[in-house]
């Protein structure tokens, strides 16, 4: 863990310790995460793992209560020291625990982002909805309908357009937050395989209930215990048990109160 | 603030320009903020400029006890006017107190009924009827009670005139019923389900539980919503000027014609030079009549905040 | 039952429901509906009694020509005219200003703070403030101390000011039953806080706030002590050129009429009283519709 941050790291974090109020939801976290890395994060209810998550593009901002002390570094820039955090957040697409379909039509919700960046070219939109649909398996269910409302999806679907929204940022990270809360086994299926894909072009942080999820896709995983992160390793290795704190294989192995 | 460690440069990442969305949203973070606090620059503002054209009178003409305690009103008397409001705060407390006699028990009543018995469309059909009923003009009201309940007073209680206490009382009462109602409802609303499943489940019938839970648990709200419908009556203009029959007396029975508080500036300020006593005395009595309903809903304001706390 | 009797003692008798209670049941329903019903005839009657004797003097003529003969005869016109131009340009100030006042307390103030506190206390105090105090503050502020005079353009602001409240407690409810997950999206993907403003809670509250404003015309309409020193005149023979003109207004010509001039024949006044609450019903009516409506329209 005390590797220095090298310029291969997408993000590296150091100390990181998140606070609301006087409860302190995580403590002293230092771990890095390279570029084109799927990278796990797995832990019990309450760990602090969406905490974690929301320090990285600087949602502590949006919070009134919540604290973040120590360094986040993306691209090796302390993501504090941006002047634009707009510009920091776009780099980086979030997928929450449940869909948000937001209440504009298929079409609308995955060209919102990019009209936002100042894109007005129909046939550059149009491109980037295409492409961004396609690339989270949902292009064919929906090119027919795209001005249909996006809210009336499917669980499983509306999670897609989540992510394709996200993948239409163009972002360097794609952070997924226990995607699969809401969505059939099939649809994850569907979702973790896009997810292979999406590593050669992005770094992924997928904060999993699943454990065997994790082992599916993480290259590595964190394991985030009451707001520590009680271990970092291959993901191999920890899941063939080569652990370093008894509780990390434990939750593996699902024995945990 | 942040613990840097050694390892985290500061310096310009890629793409960290602060560009024309930027700006635009510190822009309308200011805009917003400045119309935000509006409504306090403007009960400021209220109290300001009703004090100023008042003050000259507050502070150098104003006799005080004459103005609380003396009964009479002749700003226009050449030899000797007088300043005294109490026979105009003894009618409007008399027209207030008769309107919550008559709004309280209905609106509490409605609103039980709302809240706890009617269903469905009744329900609804209820409470749009409620709505009406406040979206009827302060001076339609008092067109009402001077064509149709004035001449009704006088048949039915052979009186000579019904242009009254009970007359202003009823027309009041009916404009501070939905208001009433409409918060009464909400603290029923806010009692949680829970306190009425435990009662139902011991066998109490709707009744008992209206009665012995819901009530004493809502009894804050109620407060505040009967304090609000004061302040409603209270300040209400136009009706009580044409309904009261605007005599300067201190009531002795209902069928006493009154003059409002508020009644007298709306009659009086429209043929008063500016400046004179007589319109500073007219502002004096605004300032007196902004410091009574700022303080009525500071206090159900702090009643029903008094039920979250808890 | 512990969380009843925690906080009142509450003892019940622990048989089932017996013949009496019953009936006392009914009894009290019935009497509690009687109740809710007697705050209903009187709308019911007022309706009945206004369009019985002010139907008669309702003509297209009598809304479209000049009050006549010292106002004991002819239209109402100059008044309805006033009261559009009144209500509609109170609602140009007071729109704009209260949704975003709304749009403040609801996106960008922080909860349980002293501001945001003091500005809610502020707006409940604004709403209940006396309108004739609002006149006072009209002819104060506008009409002297901004030197506009009594004129459409002073008593329009006064009663924006007293309408302010209302446009910023619908505006913000509005605004307040937009999830909270829409915003959380929109932030996350870099959109900045007025961006997530304009294309994403806005729209989806317009309808809402739409529903406010209605509501405002009509309160709006229906007033009158707050214009009656600003800007609107018992009795004009002509119609306003500008905003810096005095106009009249139906609420206040109801006023005059019905205290001020002698030998009004009774149908005018009751006529001018239907037409009041005529147009304060159905903009009322629109408005509960439209709410109706969009209930069942939601998007989410
Ligand atoms: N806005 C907030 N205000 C106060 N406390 C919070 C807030 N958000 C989270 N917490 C607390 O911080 C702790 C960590 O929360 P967090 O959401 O990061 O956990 P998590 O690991 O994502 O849990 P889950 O698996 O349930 O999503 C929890 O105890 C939670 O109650
Ligand atoms: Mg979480």
């Amino acid at each position: 863990m005390n590797r220095t941050a090298s310029k291969n790291n997408k993000i590296s974090i150091r100390n990181l310790t998140i606070r609301y109020g006087n409860f302190t939801a995580l403590s002293e976290v230092s771990l890095d995460i390279p570029a084109n890395e799927v990278f796990g994060i797995i832990g019990p209810a309450n760990s602090g793992k969406t905490s974690f998550l929301n320090a990285l593009n600087r949602m502590d901002m949006m919070r009134t209560t919540m604290q973040v002390e120590g360094s986040v570094l993306f691209n090796g820039v302390d993501v504090r020291s941006w002047s634009n955090v707009y510009a920091l957040r776009s780099k980086i697409g979030v997928v929450f625990p449940l869909p948000v379909g937001l209440p504009l039509s298929i079409y609308d919700n995955v060209a919102l982002s990019p009209r936002l960046r100042g894109i007005a070219n129909k046939s550059q939109i149009d491109e980037i909805v295409e492409r961004s649909l396609r690339r989270a398996a949902l292009w064919d269910e929906v090119k027919d309908r795209l001005t249909s409302l996006g809210s009336l999806l499917s669980g499983g679907q509306q999670q897609r357009l989540t992510i394709a929204r996200a993948l239409s940022q163009d972002p360097e990270v794609l952070m997924l937050d226990e995607f699969s809360i809401a969505v059939d086994p099939v649809t994850t299926m569907r979702i973790e395989d896009v997810l292979k894909e999406l590593k050669q072009q992005m770094t992924v942080i997928l904060v999993t209930n699943l454990v065997q999820q994790a082992n599916r896709l993480a290259d590595r995983t964190a394991f985030f215990l009451d707001g520590r992160c009680v271990e970092v390793g291959e993901t191999r290795a920890l899941f063939a048990g080569k652990v370093t704190d008894q509780r990390t294989h434990d939750y593996i192995e699902g024995r945990f109160g | 603030m942040n613990t840097r460690s050694d390892l985290s440069p500061t310096g310009n990442a890629a793409g960290d320009i602060r560009n024309q969305d930027w700006y635009v949203d510190k822009f309308f973070q200011s805009a917003m903020f400045v119309c935000g606090i509006s409504a306090i620059v403007f009960v400021i503002g209220i109290f300001i400029f009703v004090f100023k054209e008042g003050a000259g009178f507050i502070i150098q003409q104003m006799d005080w006890a004459e103005f609380f305690l003396s009964p009479k009103w002749r700003p226009t008397s050449a030899t000797q006017a007088t300043y005294g409001t109490l026979a105009m705060v003894a009618g409007t407390a008399a027209v207030t107190v008769i309107s919550m006699a008559i709004a309280l028990p209905f609106s509490f009543g409605a609103a039980i009924y709302i809240a706890e018995f009617a269903q469905g469309r009744t329900r609804e059909w209820l409470k749009v009827i409620i709505e009406m009923l406040a979206a009827i003009p302060s001076v339609v009201w008092g067109f009402i009670g001077l064509m149709i309940m004035n001449p009704l007073i006088i048949e039915s209680f052979d009186v000579p005139i019904g242009l009254n206490v009970l007359n202003a009382g009823i027309i009041l009462g009916l404009m501070a019923a939905p208001i009433i109602t409409s918060i009464a409802e909400d603290a029923f609303k806010a009692v949680p389900d829970t306190y009425r499943e435990a009662a139902e489940a011991l066998g109490a019938t709707k009744w008992q539980v209206v009665y012995k839970v819901i009530l004493p648990a809502a009894k804050n709200g109620l407060l505040s919503a009967a304090l609000l419908g004061v302040g409603r009556a209270f300040g209400e203009t136009m009706a009580v000027l044409m309904a009261s029959g605007h005599a300067l007396t201190i009531p002795g029975s209902v069928f006493d014609s009154i003059r409002a508080l508020t009644a007298t500036i709306a009659a009086e300020l429209g043929e008063t030079p500016v400046g004179s006593d007589h319109y500073q005395a007219l502002f004096a009595i605004g300032i007196f009549l902004f410091t009574i309903t700022f303080i009525i809903n500071m206090t159900a304001d702090f009643i029903v905040r008094g039920i979250k706390n808890q | 039952m512990n969380s009843v009797s925690g906080t009142h003692s509450v003892r019940f008798q622990a048989e089932p429901i017996n013949l009496k209670n019953a009936q006392v049941q009914k009894l009290v329903k019935i009497v509690l509906g009687l109740m809710a019903v007697t705050l209903v005839i009187p709308v019911a009657l007022i309706i009945l009694t206004l369009l019985q004797k002010g139907s008669p003097a309702i003509s297209w003529q009598f809304l479209t020509t000049f009050p006549s003969n010292g106002m004991t005869a002819g239209g109402i016109f100059p008044a309805l005219l006033g009261t559009v131009w009144l209500v509609a340009i109170s609602l140009l100030a007071s729109v704009p200003l209260g949704v975003a006042a709304a749009i403040y307390l609801s996106e960008y103030a922080p909860q349980d703070h002293w501001l945001t506190r003091v500005i809610n206390l502020a707006t409940i105090n604004l709403a209940g403030v006396p309108s004739i105090v609002h006149a006072l503050f009209g002819l104060g502020a506008f009409v002297a101390f901004f030197r506009l005079g009594t004129s459409i353009l002073a008593a329009s602001l006064t009663l924006a000011v007293m309408t302010l409240p209302v446009v910023i407690v619908a505006s913000w409810e509005s605004l307040q039953s937009v999830p909270q997950a829409f915003r959380e999206a929109c932030w996350n993907m870099g959109a900045t806080r007025w961006q997530t403003i304009w294309h994403v809670v806005l729209p989806n509250a317009l309808t809402g706030i739409l529903t406010g404003i209605i509501l405002q015309v009509s309160r709006a309409a229906g007033e009158t002590a707050p214009i009656m020193f600003t800007g609107a005149a018992f009795f004009l023979p002509f119609l306003p050129s500008g905003i810096m003109d005095q106009t009249m207004a139906l609420a206040l010509h109801l006023f005059t009429i019905s205290t001020q001039v002698p030998g009004v024949p009774e149908e005018i006044p009751f006529g001018v009283a239907l037409v009041l609450f005529g147009i304060v019903l159905v903009v009322n009516a629109f408005s509960i519709w439209l709410r109706m409506y969009l209930r069942s329209k939601k998007k989410w």
